[in-house]
């Protein structure tokens, strides 16, 4: 099955196999595989974790082991705008579940999941540090601060299509 | 930079390069109208768009014909956060605070051209609303003492030209040049400093065991996974001074004999990541780091290694694993890391504002290091305040200080003039310090003498209107998804106080369940494997201990005194209803009525608190009770 796999030849395992053929010790490379792969699907796939397993000479198993231990790997597409709520303590005291909970009302979503049309994916996070801007947002990775409920209107607005 | 090949240039390259800081220096003179603009880089200020202010600025003193006299440039945190994005200007000592960008043609015209301080951007005295001329007079900074932080907020962390000009990488020629290994410990023992990351481990003790191991490979590592939320010292160090923590890498490489070093850092922090990438890559060039490094017979390497969201990962055990490459899953100690660590080899972890204070014992000596901060714990803390308090930011304090200062005097007390309720010290490792606490003296074992802990220093203010049941339930929630699931008392018994205390925040508690919790909890913390599951109970205990007046509300009145949990509140229209009628047909079980343009009403029988009414509402008539 593995070897059917790898004949995918797409130019993003492409990059992936070139990524891996760096590393002089592949098996405590595994995480950081793990990010490029996922920075090049924008997932973990079944095909890109059996051909990690594969170019690694490391188990599947272990690979779904480490996958499903760290949070930052999903094995589900996400959406185009990735909406991140910060819930850490500073910016839960300052009201963060009520944004979270907004984002909620207006994608039809729950937290962790993302729009059918794959356009919003809603997901909470664990501290970025910005504690001074309290509650925070992160959209594709750029920070929204000292929010309230109503901004998130403007949020999803300038975050379309 | 090009390569320094011994200690000799190492001092030659400082010297020339110190006219670099001379602006920044205390005393410096403003001749010749030169001058020095620093902007804050930090991931605080550039989400308010910093980067942006630096490059306006930049062009205004050009078009200005000003770009001779003055330059502009990023440094790192201040630490005044609340007020970002911030521009100091040198050698005047002005601290300009929540610049945006129409704010910079009037720095230029007014400051630049004229010497007149722009009056509305500085920080105001709260007392009598004055503006504060200077940065040193600033409430906020009176009381600090910057060791570990020393450099952020006056070098550009991107240039290693200027970490040299502040000295930097030199207490690590001192060591390679003139000190063994054993008096490199020696001196770290003397300066008493304890492991900043939380458990407060003797750090000269911990490297004196890696060093006595006998065999020719060991490994230093610095742990960046900085996870608890609401701390974000190690970042902004990371970001602002990376040399730092790369030269105590080294020293304490030396020290234990070691020649490679890894960095375990959070994924989520972008910008310490490729501050730091940078800064190892400089260092590299110049001949800091590698092999023979300044021509003696001393080698160090060090490598990146990503954190993947694991809370657990910052315990050191599970901190090894993941940098294998595995599931960051902690094992039983001893045997402890100094001995057997990262692939069965001794590994010293040190956590990053440890590493960060290295160099200025080693420069200054253990007995400058030792002379302030409290009986048994000594030097310098980085708190990063946060929640309810005016002052969200970094604050570094001498140990021995008291909390009631740093809140009130450096934090400008709480905001919006509420009453402050608790201050949440250590994480979800630590517990809650009610008002009563506050004039103690901060120290390790202060802290977990009143039930809370360090931690890496993480201080959450909270005011009135946070309901302790429901933060001590915020954190179980917090640890119950964090735990890794490999012990069973951590995975199964934080679950269940996790669904007692939601019962009691929705009403459905008893006072037995009171007796269950500390029985539960003190299980918890005798037979979990690992730190993280062993103190996951502590904020539950501390609220427990100085809030139980709250608990017993929530249970036998089934109240929430301050507001929060919506289960027990009741939603209620006031005086204010217009009788437009929203929420009537809002309301997904039509429980409201009223006739239009007449006060309506709620039926609280039939009411399922989803607060739709209350969100729809126009004038705000609705409030919970």
């Amino acid at each position: 099955m593995v070897a059917e796999q790898c004949r995918c030849e797409s130019e993003e395992f492409k990059e992936l196999d070139a990524y891996i053929a760096q590393f002089r010790d592949k098996k405590s490379s595994l995480i950081k595989v793990l990010y490029e792969a996922q920075r090049l699907f924008g997932f973990l796939s079944e095909k890109a974790m059996l051909f990690i397993a594969d170019r690694l000479d490391v188990p599947a198993a272990k690979i779904f082991g480490v996958v499903s231990f760290y949070s930052y790997f999903t094995t589900t597409p996400k959406g185009r705008h990735q909406i991140k709520c910060c819930m850490g303590t500073a910016c839960f005291v300052r009201g963060s579940e009520k944004i979270i909970a907004a984002f909620e009302e207006k994608l039809k979503i729950k937290r962790g999941e993302t729009t059918t049309d794959l356009e919003y994916s809603l997901d909470s996070l664990r501290c970025v540090g910005a504690c001074g801007l309290a509650p925070v947002v992160l959209v594709n990775d750029q920070v929204f601060g000292k929010l309230e409920a109503p901004d998130v209107d403007t949020i999803l607005a300038n975050n379309k299509g | 930079m090009r390569k320094i090949s011994d200690f000799k240039t190492l001092e030659k390259r400082c010297a020339e390069l110190k006219p670099r800081l001379v602006l920044r220096m205390p005393g410096a003179d403003a001749a010749a109208g030169r001058r020095e603009i620093l902007v804050c880089g930090g991931t605080g200020c550039q989400s308010s768009h910093s980067l942006d202010l630096l490059e306006k600025l930049q062009k205004e003193i050009k078009a200005a014909g000003l770009d001779s006299a003055v330059q502009a440039r990023i440094t790192g945190c201040f630490g005044f956060c609340e007020k970002g994005p911030i521009v100091k200007v040198f050698p005047d000592d002005v601290f300009y605070v929540e610049v945006g960008l129409k704010d910079t043609t009037e720095i230029v015209e007014s400051h630049l051209k004229k010497n007149i301080t722009v009056e509305r951007l500085l920080c105001r005295d709260p007392r009598d609303n004055k503006p504060i001329a200077s940065h040193h007079e600033m409430p906020f900074y009176k009381k600090q003492m910057r060791v570990a932080l020393s450099n952020c907020g006056l070098i550009n962390p991107e240039e290693i030209e200027d970490c040299i000009a502040a000295d930097g990488y030199q207490a690590l020629t001192a060591c390679l040049e003139k000190r063994t290994p054993a008096d490199v410990v020696k001196e770290v023992k003397l300066a008493g400093l304890r492991g900043r990351g939380g458990g407060g481990f003797p750090t000269g003790v911990k490297w004196e065991v890696a060093a006595a191991q006998p065999g020719p490979v060991k490994y230093v590592v610095c742990n960046a996974d900085e996870g608890d939320p609401g701390a974000f010292m190690d970042r902004s160090i990371l970001e602002g001074d990376p040399h730092s923590v790369i030269e105590g890498m080294a020293i304490a490489a030396y020290a234990i004999g070691a020649s490679r070093g890894f960095v375990y850092i959070r994924a989520e922090y972008p910008l310490a990541i490729r501050r730091l990438q940078l800064a190892v890559d400089q260092a590299h060039a110049a001949g800091l780091l590698g092999r023979k490094i300044l021509g003696s017979g001393f080698s160090f390497d060090l490598e990146l290694k990503f954190g993947a969201g694991a809370f657990v990962c910052g315990e050191e055990t599970a901190l090894l694993r993941s940098i294998e490459g595995g599931r960051g899953e902690p094992t039983s100690k001893p045997p402890f890391p100094a001995q057997s660590g990262l692939w069965g080899k001794p590994t010293i972890i040190n956590n990053v504002e440890t590493l960060a204070n290295v160099p200025q014992i080693l420069r200054r000596g253990g007995a400058w290091f030792s002379s302030f901060g409290s009986e048994k714990s000594k030097g310098t803390k980085v708190f990063a305040l946060a929640g309810k308090i005016n002052n969200v930011g970094l604050v570094e304090v001498p140990m021995g200080i008291t909390l009631g200062e740093i809140i009130f005097e450096i934090g400008e007390g709480i905001k919006n003039g509420k009453k402050f309720k608790a201050v949440q010290t250590g994480g979800p490792s630590g517990g809650c310090i009610p008002a009563g606490d506050l004039d103690v003296k901060i120290d390790y074992d202060n802290l977990i003498a009143m039930g809370s802990m360090m931690g890496s220093g993480g201080m959450i203010v909270m005011d009135e209107d946070n309901c302790m049941v429901d933060i001590a339930k915020f954190y179980l929630d917090f640890t119950m998804e964090e735990s890794c699931g490999k012990c069973t008392p951590c995975r199964i018994g934080n679950k269940r106080i996790h669904e007692i205390l939601t019962a009691i925040t929705e009403g459905r508690g008893t006072m037995e369940d009171l007796e269950k919790l500390e029985n539960l909890a003190s299980v918890i913390k005798d037979t979990a494997l690992c730190g993280l599951g062993q103190t996951a109970p502590n904020p539950v205990l501390s609220t427990l201990k100085h809030f139980r007046d709250e608990y017993v509300a929530h249970i036998v009145d089934k109240r929430c005194p301050a507001g929060v949990c919506t289960n027990l509140l009741d939603f209620y229209i006031t005086e204010k209803c217009i009788g437009c009628g929203l929420c009537k047909r809002g309301c997904p079980v039509s429980c409201i009525s009223g006739e239009k343009k007449e006060l309506h009403v709620i039926d609280n029988a039939r009411c399922i608190k989803c607060g739709t009414c209350m969100s729809k509402c126009p004038t705000k008539a609705i409030v919970r009770r």
